[in-house]
C-alpha cells in the first residue's frame, strides 16, 4: 500500500459493513433470545436479542414432552451415516478415475462428467426410487441415492493427480495391489481434501429436507419436524403430555424458535471448519476451471 | 505401471491380461458406474414418459404397452389453469434473483476489497458466510419469525410492511431479498479471488497517474473480475427456470401462494401430487430443454459483443 491515511470512504466502509454484520447475525442472536425466553413473556413482543424471562423451558419441553429425540438421533445418524459412506465411495472412485493407464479411464471419466449436465429431473426419479426400488420410508434412501457428487470426485481427482506417481510405484513394487494402494497409500495423503469433502457432504445431509419430503415421510429429519411445526403453527402434543396439562407452558413460536436453534447448532459447532475447508474447496474448484 | 518414461501413461490396448491386471481397479469402479446409471441414467431414459400417458396404472406396465400420445402432455401443462402465473413467477424471480444477486455480489466484494484494515475484513467475510451454511427450512422459520403480520421486523419499525401477507409480485423481491442475505457473502469469494488475481502493478502505476480510489476500482478493479462475471451470468442464465422448489415452498404461504409457484414446484403438484407423472415429466423436461437453449443463446450473445464464451 502507497498511502496509508484513512479518508472519508474508509469510514463509510466501516459503518457499512458493521451494518451488515448487524443484519447478518441479529435475526440469529432473536431466534435463539426467544428460545431461552420464557413463552408467555414473548407474546408481548418478539423484538429482542437478549431473553428477558430466562428459561430452559422450551429446550425441555422439545425433548422430553415433543418427541424431538428420534428425529435428532435420526438426524445426527443419516449424516454420520452419509458422510461415511460418501467418503469411501468418492475417494475410492477418485482414485481410480486419477489412474490413467486404467482401460475405462475416458469412458467413466465421461459417463460421470455428463451426469453434472443433465438429469432426468426430479417425477422420473421420485418413481424410481419410489415405485421401482421401493425405496421409499427406508433409511436407505437418505443414504444410497446421493451417495457420490461428481464435483467431489473431480475435487479430489485433480488432488490425487497432483499427489507424486513414484509412491505408487513404490508400493507396486512392495506388492501392493490397487486395493491397497488406495488404503494405505493414497488415503492418508489425501486428508485435506477428505476434509472438504467430508464437510460439504455432512452439511449437506445434515441441511436436506427435500428426500424427507419426497421419500421418507415416516423417517422424519430435524429439518422435516421444523418445516412441520412451520406449517401447521401448532406443535404437535404427545397425548401424555396433553393429559398433565404441559402444553400450557409452551407456545408455537418459542418451540419452533427453540428446534430452529437446535437444528441450527451443529452448523455452528463446525463453523471454523467449515470456513477454512470450504473456501479452500471452492478456490480449488476454480483453479481448475 | 512397470513400463518404465514416456510409455507410463499410455493405454493399453483391450486384452483379457489387461483386464486381470487391473481386476482391483474394476472391482472399485464398476460398482459406482452400476450405481450412475441406475440413479442417473434411468430416470434419464424416463423423459420418455413425457410423451406418454403415464399414471399409477400405466406405470406398472412395460413402456410399450403405454399409451402414446406425441406432445399431448406438454400442451397440456401449457394449457393448465396454474401455468400462466407459474411461468410468470419463473421469470420474474429467476430476472430479479440474477440482477439482484449479481449486482449484489459484486458490489459486496468491491467494497470488502477496499477495506485497508486485514481483521475487520476477515471477520466481516466470515460472518458473511455463515448463512450460506444453513439449511433453507430454518431460514424460512427465521424469516417467517421477521417478516410475517405481527413479527419482529413489524415491531421494529412500528408498521407493518405486508412483506409475506401481499399476493402481489412483492413477494418475489421478498425472495430475492432473503436469497441475498443468506448467499452474497458466499458468492463474493469467487470475485474477491478473482480480485487478488489482478496485477498490483497496474494499481501502482494508476496512483502515481493521479487515479482516485473510485477510478481505480472503476477502471481496473471492475474490469479485471468482468470475465469471471460473465461465466457466472452465462451459467446462472442456462438455469433461469430452474428456480429451486424448495425455496418457494418453504417461504411461501397460503396467502402468497400464488406468486410463490414456480414450475419445479408445478412439476411436483401435477406430477406427483395428482399423480400426473407424464405431465410433472414433460415440465421437468421443458425446464431441462429451455435451459439448455437459453445457455447456447447466452453463450452466443456473450461471445457476439466480443466477451469470453464459456466454452
Amino acid at each position: 500500500m502507497l498511502e496509508n491515511k484513512k479518508g472519508i470512504f474508509d469510514y463509510v466502509l466501516l459503518v457499512l459493513f458493521c451494518g451488515m454484520i448487524v443484519i447478518t447475525v441479529y435475526p440469529f442472536l432473536n431466534v435463539l433470545a426467544i428460545s431461552l425466553n420464557d413463552p408467555m413473556d414473548t407474546m408481548r413482543n418478539v423484538n429482542f436479542i437478549v431473553p428477558r424471562k430466562f428459561t430452559f423451558a422450551n429446550y425441555i419441553y422439545i425433548f422430553t414432552q415433543n418427541n424431538m429425540v428420534k428425529p435428532f438421533l435420526l438426524s445426527v445418524l443419516k449424516t454420520a451415516a452419509g458422510t461415511g459412506v460418501g467418503v469411501i465411495c468418492t475417494s475410492m472412485l477418485a482414485y481410480v478415475l486419477s489412474r490413467k493407464d486404467f482401460y475405462f479411464h475416458k469412458s467413466f471419466t465421461i459417463l460421470f462428467i455428463i451426469t453434472m449436465y443433465v438429469s432426468g429431473g426430479m417425477i422420473p426419479e421420485y418413481l424410481l426410487i419410489m415405485r421401482n426400488l421401493r425405496m421409499g420410508n427406508n433409511f436407505w434412501v437418505y443414504i444410497i441415492p446421493g451417495m457420490i457428487w461428481v464435483y467431489n470426485v473431480i475435487l479430489m481427482c485433480s488432488f490425487i493427480e497432483g499427489l507424486p506417481m513414484a509412491l505408487q510405484e513404490a508400493a507396486k513394487i512392495d506388492g501392493a495391489n490397487d486395493f491397497i494402494i488406495w488404503y494405505k497409500v493414497i488415503l492418508p495423503l489425501c486428508t485435506p481434501v477428505i476434509a472438504t469433502v467430508s464437510l460439504f457432504i455432512a452439511v449437506g445431509q445434515w441441511n436436506s429436507f427435500m428426500d424427507t419430503y419426497l421419500y421418507a415421510r415416516e423417517l422424519p429429519t430435524l429439518q422435516y419436524v421444523l418445516y412441520e411445526i412451520m406449517e401447521s403453527a401448532q406443535i404437535k402434543v404427545d397425548p401424555h403430555a396433553a393429559a398433565q396439562g404441559v402444553q400450557n407452558t409452551v407456545s408455537p413460536m418459542s418451540v419452533r424458535m427453540a428446534v430452529t436453534v437446535v437444528a441450527t447448532l451443529p452448523i455452528l459447532a463446525v463453523y471454523p471448519f467449515l470456513q477454512k475447508y470450504f473456501v479452500g474447496g471452492m478456490t480449488l474448484g476454480a483453479v481448475k476451471d | 505401471m512397470k513400463k518404465p518414461k514416456k510409455q507410463k501413461n499410455a493405454r493399453e490396448p483391450f486384452s483379457p491380461a489387461l483386464m486381470w491386471k487391473q481386476r482391483y481397479l474394476l472391482m472399485m469402479s464398476v460398482p459406482f458406474v452400476i450405481w450412475l446409471i441406475i440413479f442417473k441414467y434411468v430416470p434419464l431414459w424416463g423423459w420418455t414418459m413425457a410423451f406418454q400417458e403415464v399414471v399409477p396404472k400405466s406405470f406398472a406396465k412395460p413402456i410399450w404397452e403405454r399409451k402414446f400420445v406425441g406432445f399431448q402432455n406438454f400442451m397440456d401443462a401449457f394449457s393448465d389453469r396454474l401455468f400462466p402465473q407459474t411461468m410468470m413467477n419463473t421469470i420474474g424471480i429467476s430476472i430479479l434473483g440474477i440482477v439482484i444477486g449479481t449486482a449484489a455480489a459484486i458490489l459486496f466484494a468491491l467494497f470488502l476489497n477496499e477495506i485497508r484494515i486485514q481483521g475487520f475484513k476477515k471477520i466481516t467475510q466470515t460472518v458473511s458466510y455463515l448463512p450460506h451454511f444453513v439449511s433453507w427450512v430454518i431460514i424460512a422459520s427465521i424469516a417467517k419469525m421477521l417478516l410475517n403480520d405481527g413479527g419482529a421486523m413489524e415491531t421494529m419499525l412500528g408498521v407493518n410492511l405486508h412483506l409475506m401477507s401481499t399476493n402481489s409480485p412483492l413477494f418475489w423481491i421478498v425472495v430475492c431479498i432473503i436469497n441475498v442475505w443468506k448467499e452474497v457473502g458466499w458468492d463474493a469469494i469467487i470475485y474477491l479471488s478473482a480480485m487478488a488475481g489482478i496485477d498490483q502493478g497496474i494499481y501502482e502505476a494508476a496512483k502515481v497517474d493521479g487515479a482516485s480510489r473510485f477510478q481505480q476500482m472503476w477502471h481496473i478493479t471492475l474490469p479485471g473480475i468482468k470475465p469471471t462475471a460473465i461465466v457466472l451470468l452465462i451459467m446462472s442464465i442456462g438455469s433461469a427456470l430452474n428456480v429451486g422448489m424448495e425455496r418457494q415452498m418453504l417461504l411461501s404461504n397460503g396467502i402468497v401462494q400464488d406468486h410463490a409457484m414456480v414450475l419445479s414446484w408445478f412439476a411436483y403438484i401435477r406430477g406427483i401430487g395428482s399423480n400426473n407423472y407424464g405431465l410433472g415429466t414433460a415440465i421437468g423436461m421443458f425446464q431441462s430443454v429451455v435451459g439448455i437453449i437459453l445457455l447456447f443463446i447466452a453463450n452466443k450473445v456473450a461471445g457476439m459483443i466480443g466477451e469470453d464464451k464459456l466454452v
